[in-house]
């Protein structure tokens, strides 16, 4: 099989000739990019949809857990072995578990990216309910906030930097694994790195990878941002 | 990306069936002529799944981790410790395995060499961070007893940060054992050729891929998650509490 | 143990200096004093004065930046610093106990980087744990497992391991709570009058360093010595408005704090012990300095003040109307001891020794007796000494 993958389709590149560069497989074309960049928008926008699609859930349902947990502590453990366990499955391996379930497609790979995001997410939030001061909970009480009051004006603000830097986590890991949804016929970027039967066309698997290293870094970037602006009491002490 | 029809109980569980029988009894190539899967092949993919996996935990851990207990200790470069942890989560795992299969050559070196890269990050960072974290009051009363700076790594910082450490490696070696179900891409078969090659083994070789790459990670995670639990010092197991 | 206690080394200041690398002003300048073999020498000042910087300097996890430190006449320069930190014990105020070995292995650190065999170490730890007073079953336990008290207890074993001639303690009782702090003071300066080391210890409380001190270097900021003298003379002759100043203006209420409470002329009760009959003591009562008599057990130790409806009958009764509490240690500084009475509500408190065997009474008037006398003292020696004042 590795032999089918590994023969150059030849029929396709001579389509959008840049020339040599092309045929001899160079480490990266810029010409073949100039006449091919329009190839990538729609797997771009399939991986935004993959990726926007599996944080959010992850953080939807991992929220509900943490906020679960944080009540009662003893579901701590098994929340955290349970979102372990997705977490350790690999994504590959998860998308065809769902196989007799779900078939192939989008929904497959969001679905087991959402369940590889829940653990990473789940510890940041738990992890910054567990820091707020017991100081400052108390003094809310004794204020006369009732306890939902609390975790949503004092708790979870407070742990709104650990919350964010899980999300950062889990966006940027998403970003890259969900190459690999082209296995389970989800789209995105990882269909222009196997690019049919394909996988040596230096410059193609080098424009996917790149697009998919910017995503990250702007997701990255974006959330840095949305942390700063949901918690503007840190920003001092991050410049000190 | 219509929904697919709700599955049957009755097909759902012929799929596993069948599944189960690929990985025991095997069962003839789509592509005709030859038998695919059983135990022998089974054990042979999942052999070269290992093989790989521990060659490059090994590299990344080699690599990694004295540079990380260096700029620990020294309490020096954390932008670039903490910073290598975050990029390396940005590499798209096949983007890596595809282009160095292509532009370097398939192989188990190269293999190893771009499974140990995904590995790199995690336990540098968690190296640097579980070293330097170490409460520098133990550290400083070390040293002021005389203890030697390579005794302060050693029987101070070393086995204080196992935890944050171990995590790393944890990290890592999901991360590798998953890539290399992807190694089949890169001329080496693991298990995951089961999975990649739906045309050869079937939807049957599929699942059957999918739940033994599945099993295989949880047994790796379960057996470092052991390890990590004998390295801790009980002492600190009593501070988590 | 105390038979091959190893003698104490003198440690000497000679002009050292230390400038840390682009600090714009040195952390101690040109400080010279001498701490003769055996004593505690407390170095005190406000915060960033330079005390942590001087005695850090002494085994070199500060190398100074001129001048020399010499413990018994050998210079601190010579040779290897991690051999010459073996040779020093070293407490500081987070006590860095290593929370993965357990309390044994954590006394045995030093032993174990000397080499010492297993059983070596073993009964060295278990003799250090003796010594500090903590039950030896401690010892397979971790730091995790203690309270903060037991914890500085085991940091001061730990330092005592080798049985080094020279002690560097940095704010050791620093964050532990008054209570317990005022214990562990007085259980170092009972180690100490047994082990008799040099001890440099530095703090930034002058009662605490009034209360430890032999003798005492108050430093200004910059690392300028202020003043070294003894705690009595930190008191009476203060060298400059800086150390009156920094030693405050209660002065005399701190030299309370110099008196231990065995010291003073303790006054005496009348004792009787259970069964006695109970008429010589209803006469010995009338007599005495403290209107009220003691019950005693067979070892002399307090049992309880006997009330004139407990001495009514023939016999003294077993179970007195008002127990002895508070008891008073007579090891204790008489501050300590007067801050009990005062609390107590009481007017006069057994006084007992380690044992808990009666010494005396101690009653408010025996202090402030006390302190009429060294007032007046006092006075005189700063009429006659410091005129412009
Ligand atoms: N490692 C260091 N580098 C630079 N300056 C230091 C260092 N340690 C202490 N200092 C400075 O030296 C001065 C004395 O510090 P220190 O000896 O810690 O004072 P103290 O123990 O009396 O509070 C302070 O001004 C402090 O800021
Ligand atoms: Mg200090």
């Amino acid at each position: 099989m590795i032999e089918q993958l590994a023969a150059v389709d030849q029929s396709f590149f001579t389509d959008r000739s840049s020339g040599n560069c092309i045929q001899d497989n160079k480490l990266f074309c810029p010409g073949w990019v100039v006449d091919n960049y329009d190839r990538y928008v729609d797997p771009t926008l399939q991986h935004l949809v993959l990726v926007g699609s599996a944080v959010a859930g992850g953080f939807l349902i991992a929220f509900g857990l943490a906020i679960l947990a944080h009540r009662h502590r003893f579901l701590q453990t098994p929340f955290l072995a349970g979102t372990g366990i997705l977490y350790t499955i690999p994504s590959i391996s998860f998308f065809f578990l769902l196989l007799p379930i779900t078939g192939r497609g989008s929904l497959t790979a969001i679905i087991a990216l959402t369940a590889f995001n829940l653990q990473i997410i789940f510890r940041n939030i738990t992890t910054g309910l567990r820091n707020v001061p017991p100081n400052v909970t108390e003094a809310a009480r004794g204020i006369g906030l009732t306890r939902s009051q609390i975790l949503w004006q004092v708790e979870i603000p407070l742990a709104m930097p650990e919350i964010i830097a899980g999300l950062r986590i889990a966006t940027v890991s998403t970003v890259a694994l969900a190459t690999l949804a082209v296995f389970a016929n989800g789209g995105g970027l990882g269909t222009e790195i196997v690019t049919g039967s394909n996988i040596t066309f230096k410059t193609g698997i080098i424009v996917a990878g790149s697009i998919a290293v910017i995503m990250a870094i702007v997701f990255d970037g974006v959330l840095l941002l949305v942390g700063k602006l949901l918690a503007p009491w840190k920003r001092k002490q991050a410049i000190s | 990306m219509a929904l697919p029809p709700p599955p049957l109980p009755a097909a759902f569980l012929s799929l596993f069936g069948d599944a189960f029988n690929f990985v025991f009894s095997g069962r003839e190539a789509e592509t005709g002529g030859v038998t695919v899967g059983g135990t022998s092949q089974v054990i042979e993919l999942a052999t070269k799944q290992i093989e790989v996996t521990l060659l490059a935990l090994a590299v990344a851990i080699l690599l990694a981790m004295p540079v990380g207990l260096w700029l620990g200790h020294r309490q020096q470069g954390e932008f670039l410790a903490v910073s290598a942890g975050n990029a390396g989560r940005a590499i798209p795992e096949l983007a890596l395995i595809a282009l160095m299969a292509a532009a370097i050559g398939v192989g188990l070196v190269n293999l190893v060499v771009a499974l140990a890269i995904l590995g790199i990050p995690p336990i540098l960072t968690n190296t640097y961070v579980g070293i330097s974290q170490v409460d520098r009051a133990s550290v400083e009363a070390a040293r002021g007893m005389g203890m030697s700076e390579t005794g302060i790594v050693r029987k101070v910082e070393l086995p204080l940060a196992v935890p944050t450490i171990m995590g790393g490696v944890r990290t890592a070696a999901i991360n590798i054992v998953a890539t290399a179900t992807i190694a089949p891409l890169a001329g080496i078969l693991t298990l995951g050729d089961f999975i990649i090659a739906r045309n050869v083994y079937g939807d049957a070789g599929v699942l059957a891929g999918a739940i033994l790459v599945a099993l295989m990670a949880l047994a790796l995670e379960g057996t470092l998650a052991t390890i990590q639990w004998a390295m801790t010092s009980k002492g600190l197991k009593l501070n988590r509490s | 143990m105390t038979a091959e206690s190893v003698s104490a080394s003198p440690v000497r200041f000679e002009s050292v200096t230390k400038r840390y690398p682009g600090a714009d002003s040195v952390a101690v300048e040109d400080l010279s004093f001498e701490v003769p073999a055996g004593e505690i020498c407390v170095l005190v000042g406000p915060s960033g004065c330079g005390k942590t910087t001087a005695l850090r300097m002494v085994n070199r996890t500060v190398e100074m930046t001129s001048g020399d430190i010499l413990i018994g006449g050998r210079s601190v320069k010579e040779g290897d610093p991690a051999r010459l930190r073996r040779e020093i014990g070293y407490v500081i105020q987070q006590i860095g106990l290593f929370p993965h070995r357990t309390i044994s292995q954590n006394i045995g650190t030093v032993p174990a980087l000397l080499g010492w065999d297993k059983e070596r170490i073993a009964a060295r730890s278990a003799e250090l744990m003796e010594l500090i007073g903590l039950d030896p079953e401690y010892g397979d336990r971790y730091p995790a497992q203690l309270s903060g008290g037991q914890q500085q207890r085991v940091g001061v074993a730990r330092a005592l391991a080798v049985d080094p001639p020279v002690m560097l303690m940095d704010e050791p009782f620093g964050a532990i709570d008054p209570i317990n702090r005022s214990r562990l003071q007085n259980e170092f300066l009972r180690l100490q009058a047994e082990l008799r080391k040099t001890v440099l210890f530095v703090t930034h409380d002058v009662d605490e360093a009034i209360k430890m001190g032999d003798r005492v270097v108050v430093l200004k900021k910059g690392g300028h010595l202020a003043q070294y003298a003894t705690p009595t003379e930190l008191l009476m002759e203060p060298a400059d408005d800086f150390v009156e100043d920094f030693v405050g203006a209660d002065r005399a209420l701190k030299r309370l704090a110099l008196m231990r409470v065995r010291d003073v002329d303790l006054w005496t009760a009348p004792l009787a012990q259970a069964g006695d009959p109970s008429e010589p003591v209803r006469t010995a009562v009338a007599a005495a300095e403290v209107p009220y008599a003691l019950l005693v057990d067979g070892e002399n130790r307090p049992q309880g003040w006997l009330s004139e409806r407990d001495l009514a009958g023939e016999q003294v009764p077993a179970t007195p109307d008002s127990s002895a509490d508070p008891l008073i240690d007579a090891d204790s500084v008489l501050r300590d001891g007067l801050a009990t009475l005062l609390q107590s509500g009481s007017l006069y408190a057994p006084v007992v020794d380690a044992r808990g065997r009666l010494t005396g009474v101690l009653s408010v008037e025996i202090v402030s007796d006390f302190l009429a006398s060294d007032e007046a003292s006092e006075s005189e020696l700063s009429a006659a000494e410091r005129p412009h004042d």
